[in-house]
């Protein structure tokens, strides 16, 4: 029978990442986040699976050993929070230039600046729109239970490997910090060197004899080649927005109002949800969790017939953005509401802006 | 049944591993459980309170507006928590250092000395298992069973033998409550 642990989101993720067959994890310790290192220690998994768990001496460290391990083919990934990951942009502009399967996650903190280490959601325009330089994207997911934490890990580098592309789980200092109930995934063992060369075939392994060179740069001179190098990114960020959009409807078949929330403020939507149901309102709730590719249609279909929207978010207005493109019909109102900083509001708190937002209900 | 309780007190009191330990005796009766504690700086001297939520169904939201249970170990808990008791919930309090008492009516309000019962059974460090003990008599979250294997699960084996004293103590805290 599988055994149901209890454990806190940041450790979850550690021990996904083990049991996943993970060959190396390299990162700087910060707040929210740093229990990934510390269970990553605790575990000792060099002494088992042969993993490798390095403490770099800064994030720019940490991301250029992922890019480095990602293009010798092997499984690698880094965490960190809100400050640290804005310090790893261009390592992660590089490693999507250079089309290579990393994992890196962001257990969001309030900002901008150092801010606080309290959650905030205020990094989704990083992780959606860029971040890094240049025309890319990551592949974002966000979790909202200490179960997805756990799942997103290796979703999140079958992703990854499957498009040749990072991926990034944008997590915040709740589903971090908070312990419930987890089923671990089963252990796999690490790909072998042997296996790597034969499943990977553009890793830098070392030139044996009768292929050509695997040479990975990210420089290109001659912006001919540089325009095909991005037409071929392009083409497979097409594919993953037709294939990997991930979602969970609440409600949706015959609510009046929509919210829109992702991550730990969902769950606390469903709360207000439920509230709210008391007294005779209906809403339901479409929690992205691919927030790219960002799921675009059941928002525009749902969007389309309430009679109005919220966007809930721990941050001033991000993902409002990806939904008023999504419905892009003016006669909706879409409305926002989020606590700044790191403050996270309850239920009670989004129901009244909720109700200040449509009073003629 | 649902129970959502609400730890609060000084940093160094036990507060989060009391919560631990209820949400492991929880993971015992096979419920459903979030904890979600104010984490950081909070943990390290200042105030510091943790939310626990034991279900028999999925929980939603691991933040909540009013809690059945709140137990507050300090002057700054009972001010900040006393007014997200819901009507007919439980508070219970420590009495030591407080000089402003609550004044809600409406709520069953239990007021505690874990602090003397710490000196009578000659352990301060069993505190935070006295007021876990109280916190049981008043409403069965948990059975004692059910500590006790949560105990002895999350403990490391050489420290089984402090197990009887964490009995003692959770035991003592419910003979508080009359």
């Amino acid at each position: 029978m599988e055994e149901v642990r209890l454990m806190k989101g940041n450790e979850a993720l550690a021990h996904a990442a083990i049991r996943y067959g993970c060959d190396g994890y390299f990162g700087y310790p910060i707040t929210p986040q740093s229990e990934v290192m510390e269970t990553l220690m605790e575990e000792m998994p060099w002494e088992t699976t042969g993993m490798v768990v390095l403490q770099a001496e800064s994030e720019v460290a940490a991301i250029n050993m992922v890019y480095a391990g990602a293009a010798c083919g092997k499984t690698v990934f880094t965490s960190s929070s809100s400050p640290g990951v804005s310090l790893m942009q261009e390592g992660v502009s590089y490693i999507a230039a250079g089309e290579l399967p990393a994992l890196i996650i962001n257990v969001m903190r309030g900002g901008p600046g150092l801010g606080t280490i309290q959650p905030s959601q205020a990094d989704y325009f990083q992780a959606t729109k860029g971040g890094g330089h240049g025309d890319y994207h990551l592949i974002t997911l966000a979790p909202s239970s200490v179960q997805e934490m756990c799942d997103f890990v290796g979703l999140g580098w079958d992703l990854a490997f499957k498009y040749r592309t990072p991926a990034i789980l944008l997590a915040d200092g709740v589903v971090g910090q908070m312990m419930e109930k987890v089923v671990l995934p089963p252990f796999r063992p690490r790909l072998t060197d042997e296996e790597i060369k034969k499943l990977r075939p553009w890793a830098v392994t070392g030139k044996s004899g009768g292929r050509k060179r695997n040479v990975l740069t990210t420089l290109e001179l001659d912006p001919e080649i540089m325009e095909k190098h991005n037409e071929r990114y392009q083409a497979t960020y097409r594919l993953i927005e037709e294939n990997e959009v991930r979602y969970e409807a609440f409600n949706t078949d015959d609510c009046d109002y929509l919210m829109v929330a992702f991550g730990s403020i969902a769950r606390i939507c469903h709360k207000t949800v439920e509230i709210a149901a008391e007294h005779g309102v209906k809403i339901g709730i479409i929690r992205p969790i691919t927030l790219w590719p960002f799921p675009k249609k059941i928002i525009a279909e749902v969007g389309s017939r309430v009679k109005g929207v919220m966007v809930v978010e721990i941050n001033a207005g991000q993902m409002i953005e990806d939904v008023r493109l999504a419905i892009n019909n003016p006669s909706v109102p879409i409305v926002h509401f989020g606590r700044l900083g790191g403050i996270v509001p309850t239920p009670d708190e989004i129901l009244d802006a909720f109700n200040a937002s449509f009073p003629n209900k | 049944m649902k129970s959502e309780i609400k730890i609060a007190g000084f940093g160094g009191q036990g507060v989060l591993s009391m919560g631990k330990i209820l949400a492991y005796s929880g993971l015992m009766e096979n419920k459903e459980i979030t904890w979600m504690p104010a984490y950081g700086p909070e943990q390290r001297g200042g105030t510091a309170n943790v939310t626990v939520i034991l279900s028999d169904d999925p929980i939603s939201s691991p933040i909540l507006n009013t809690y059945d249970m709140v137990v507050a170990l300090n002057q700054q808990s009972l001010d900040k928590f006393e007014s997200k008791v819901k009507p007919g919930g439980i508070l219970i309090y420590d009495s030591y250092g407080i000089h402003k008492r609550p004044t809600r009516t409406d709520i069953k309000v239990y007021c505690i000395n874990a602090m003397e019962a710490t000196l009578e059974i000659g352990n301060n460090k069993a505190f935070n298992m006295i007021v876990l003990g109280a916190m049981l008599a008043l409403t069965p979250i948990v059975t004692i069973d059910s500590v006790l294997k949560a105990l002895k699960k999350t403990l490391p084996e050489r420290h089984h033998h402090l197990i009887p004293m964490n009995e003692a103590a959770l035991r003592k805290g419910m003979s508080l409550i009359k």
